[in-house]
């Protein structure tokens, strides 16, 4: 099972190496990690998607807790919850594939953010799994770059992770 | 206020936390922490003759009181070589604060000489660890260090200092209490899961209490006595909770595991309630973890530390809370409970196991390990502090010396540490308990921290090395024996150093034993005539002596091998 584990930590230096060190560590995959400070700097927010039977998970987020700069842990997919991630995407757009990718920016509800006469920069936002659409989706040779921030989530309506 | 710089804040720091004893190696960037040691009293050093040995001896002095080990080493090679020790601790759930020297800041990052990121090498084996970049932060993080070393599931915190900060100035004011919004260690357990708890212990027919290092570090002994007797049940103990409950009380089924008793096993395995307390369910305890977990009884599983609860077996009750609290609560309940269960056929059962003496062995011409054990048991009355190395002795130490006791049993139990014993030994001698300190060791282990006798000798230690000499590496070559045809690929010490002679060069005492009727007389010498002074007593056993009982790995705890004398 795809979890979505989310964490607020203290911001300090080395306090991120602690969790990846902890799931290279104990053998956890990460499919994707992202983490920048909150609107209180001594804290910064993490998510981690990760993949796992009921067990591991359980584990995960125990050995998560026991980190001392970790102060809050939540399994994201375990109720209501919006996931986004942002991909920037860089393609070939010359002939009638600028005008196809053009298309398919908009079917998607891309952006094109950089222009060039051979080359479009596309910003789509969305679940992991309308990124790997979007990826399918498009003639896999016109692709020259592709960036992803991994996955950011949080909780629906009361759901809030906070201190 | 009065300034002072970062080394004179760090030894406050220390005297704050009421340490007497600190135990380390000098180096570049601690000098000046090492000139503040020098001058001042009240926090003696203890200078052994390697960073590993330092370590060790902390930890073997936190084992034997209680309290928090300290050590000091430098950064570079003297925060390498701490790192065995460090993760010795840790495994073992061992609160240790060690202070290591760093480089200066600028020059952090440089390749400078003797750096290391000593903070990225023990994240994975310490409980926290700290680089102190401001002389304004030493006070709070070494009482966060101290804090965290302590309190919860203890362990090693490595509080990093650059030469730089210990030579900035700055006022000293050691923080009275602690704020930290991101560690706070749960104490009292559950009250529901306590009452579900007794309520399954009250209906046992077949129970069996197994009690871990938790016991000991929460120094619950008296607790799980208490909870014993009243209920009549029987304990088990892991090979790190030995001494937690009296070995010579009847109810005492002696240790379980790869090397546990017939009785112990086989009562664990087909017990209807097992009550794990302050232990892990380790490899070495529970053996083959399908059959371990295929048994049909309830697990209650007492731990302060929630990630170990389910690990790696899925228990029925489980209990998050300080050992000693919980146990305190238990007893309460079980108190006003007017029927106590009655076991009387599950106690025949286990005295029929019992019966068949699985820790018998023969006997012959040559010096039975087991037997100086024994012998040596009896000559201490089991008064003993016994610092153990790793390997068959450690095994023959936990299987036959009966700790009435807590905190007299030290050895590496998680990370099996070979070369621990000596140190060990040096460290608790610094305990102030007033006891006979032992070393029960190998001819393999002694060698790996031999250099820590010179450190025995500058503190007149008397300290009785009991060393098992049978030329091998006796447990691997067991494990050849039983299970690669006999092929002792480099386990036979073909050298030995004239360990008797080794002993007289460092200043001590050596004497050799060689036959059976020589190891009491041979004791008794180290402990009447020589009690002042370090014996090393080099005791020539059989070569071919294995540890039995024996669960081979893989198997499941009852599918037990058997010495043939059996």
């Amino acid at each position: 099972m795809r979890h979505i584990i989310s964490l607020l930590l203290e911001n300090e230096a080395g306090a991120l190496s602690r969790v990846a060190g902890l799931f290279s560590a104990r053998g956890y995959n990460i499919e994707t990690l992202t983490v920048a400070p909150t609107e209180d700097v001594s804290l910064s927010r993490l998510t981690i998607v990760t993949k796992g039977g009921d067990d591991v998970i359980e584990q995960i987020t125990k050995q998560l807790n026991k980190l001392i700069d970790v102060v809050k842990v939540v399994d994201l997919s375990e109720a209501a919850h919006i996931e986004r991630e942002l991909m920037l995407i860089k393609v070939r757009a010359t002939g009638k594939d600028r005008d196809e990718m053009k298309r398919m920016a908009d079917i998607f509800r891309g952006r094109i953010i950089d222009v060039t006469d051979s080359t479009y920069v596309i910003e789509l936002t969305g679940t992991c799994s309308k990124l790997d659409s979007f990826i399918q989706a498009i003639d896999r040779g016109l692709i020259l770059e592709t960036v992803r921030t991994g996955v950011s989530g949080i909780g629906r309506g009361d759901r809030i992770l906070k201190l | 206020m009065t300034m002072m710089n970062g080394a004179e804040i760090v030894i406050r720091c220390l005297q704050e936390e009421k340490v007497d004893h600190v135990f380390g190696y000098p180096g570049g960037a601690v000098l000046n922490i090492y000139d503040e040691l020098f001058k001042q009293d009240k926090v003696k050093h203890v200078l052994t003759r390697h960073e590993q040995g330092a370590v060790h001896a902390a930890d073997g002095f936190a084992r034997a009181s209680g309290r928090v080990g300290v050590a000091i080493v430098t950064s570079g090679p003297g925060a390498t070589n701490a790192v065995t020790g460090i993760a010795t601790a840790h495994m073992d759930s061992i609160p240790l604060v060690v202070i290591s020297g760093q480089v200066a800041t600028s020059n952090i990052g440089q390749d400078a000489f003797q750096e290391c990121d000593t903070v990225g090498i023990t994240r994975h084996c310490v409980k926290h660890n700290f680089l102190i970049k401001n002389v304004r932060d030493i006070a709070t993080t070494l009482k966060k260090a101290f804090y965290i070393a302590r309190t919860g599931r203890p362990g090693p915190v490595v509080v990093d200092i650059p030469k730089d900060v210990t030579a900035d100035r700055h006022s000293f004011e050691y923080p009275a209490e602690l704020q930290l919004r991101s560690y706070t260690p749960v104490t009292k357990g559950h009250s529901g899961q306590i009452r579900k708890a007794v309520n399954l212990l009250m209906k046992a027919k077949r129970p069996v209490i197994c009690a871990g290092g938790g016991v000991v570090l929460s120094n619950a002994s008296g607790k799980l006595a208490d909870l014993a007797c009243r209920l009549n049940f029987p304990v088990t103990n892991t090979l790190m909770g030995l001494g937690s409950f009296p070995g010579t009380d009847p109810r005492f089924l002696g240790m379980l595991g790869m090397h546990g008793t017939l009785e112990a096993n086989m009562a664990s395995q087909h017990c209807d309630v097992l009550l794990t307390i302050g232990a892990r369910f380790d490899d070495r305890v529970i053996g083959n973890i399908e059959s371990f977990a295929g048994a049909q009884r309830k697990i209650i599983h007492v731990d302060i530390d929630p990630s170990s609860i389910s690990k790696r077996v899925r228990v029925d009750v489980p209990v998050v809370g300080n050992v000693a609290d919980v146990l305190e609560e238990m007893n309460r309940l079980i108190d006003a409970e007017s029927e106590k269960p009655d076991i009387g056929e599950w106690w025949k059962t286990i005295e029929e196991w019992r019966g068949r003496r699985s820790l018998k062995y023969k006997t012959g011409k040559e010096i039975m390990p087991q037997f100086v054990i024994e012998k040596l048991w009896e000559l201490t009355r089991g008064e003993a502090i016994i610092a153990s190395d790793v390997g068959q002795h450690q095994m023959w130490a936990a299987q036959y010396y009966k700790f009435d006791a807590p905190r007299r049993w030290l050895n590496s139990g998680g990370l099996g540490t070979m070369g621990v014993g000596l140190p060990y030994a040096v460290g608790a001698s610094f305990a102030g308990l007033g006891k006979p300190i032992v070393c029960i060791t190998g001819d393999g282990s002694i060698q790996m921290c031999i250099q820590e006798l010179a450190t025995a000798k500058q503190h007149a230690l008397p300290i009785k090395i009991v060393l098992l000499n049978n030329h091998f590496l006796g447990m691997v070559r067991q494990w050849q024996e039983l299970f690669y045809e006999s092929r002792y690929s480099q386990t036979h010490m073909d050298f030995q150093p004239d360990f008797v002679r080794l002993a007289e060069a460092y200043g001590h005492v050596g004497i050799r034993v060689e036959h059976p009727q020589d190891v009491e007389p041979a004791l008794r010498k180290a402990f009447e005539e020589h009690k002042n002074d370090l014996v090393l007593l080099d005791i020539h056993t059989c070569p071919g002596a294995n540890v039995f009982p024996m669960v081979a790995a893989g198997k499941g705890l009852s599918d037990l091998i058997l010495s043939d004398s059996l």
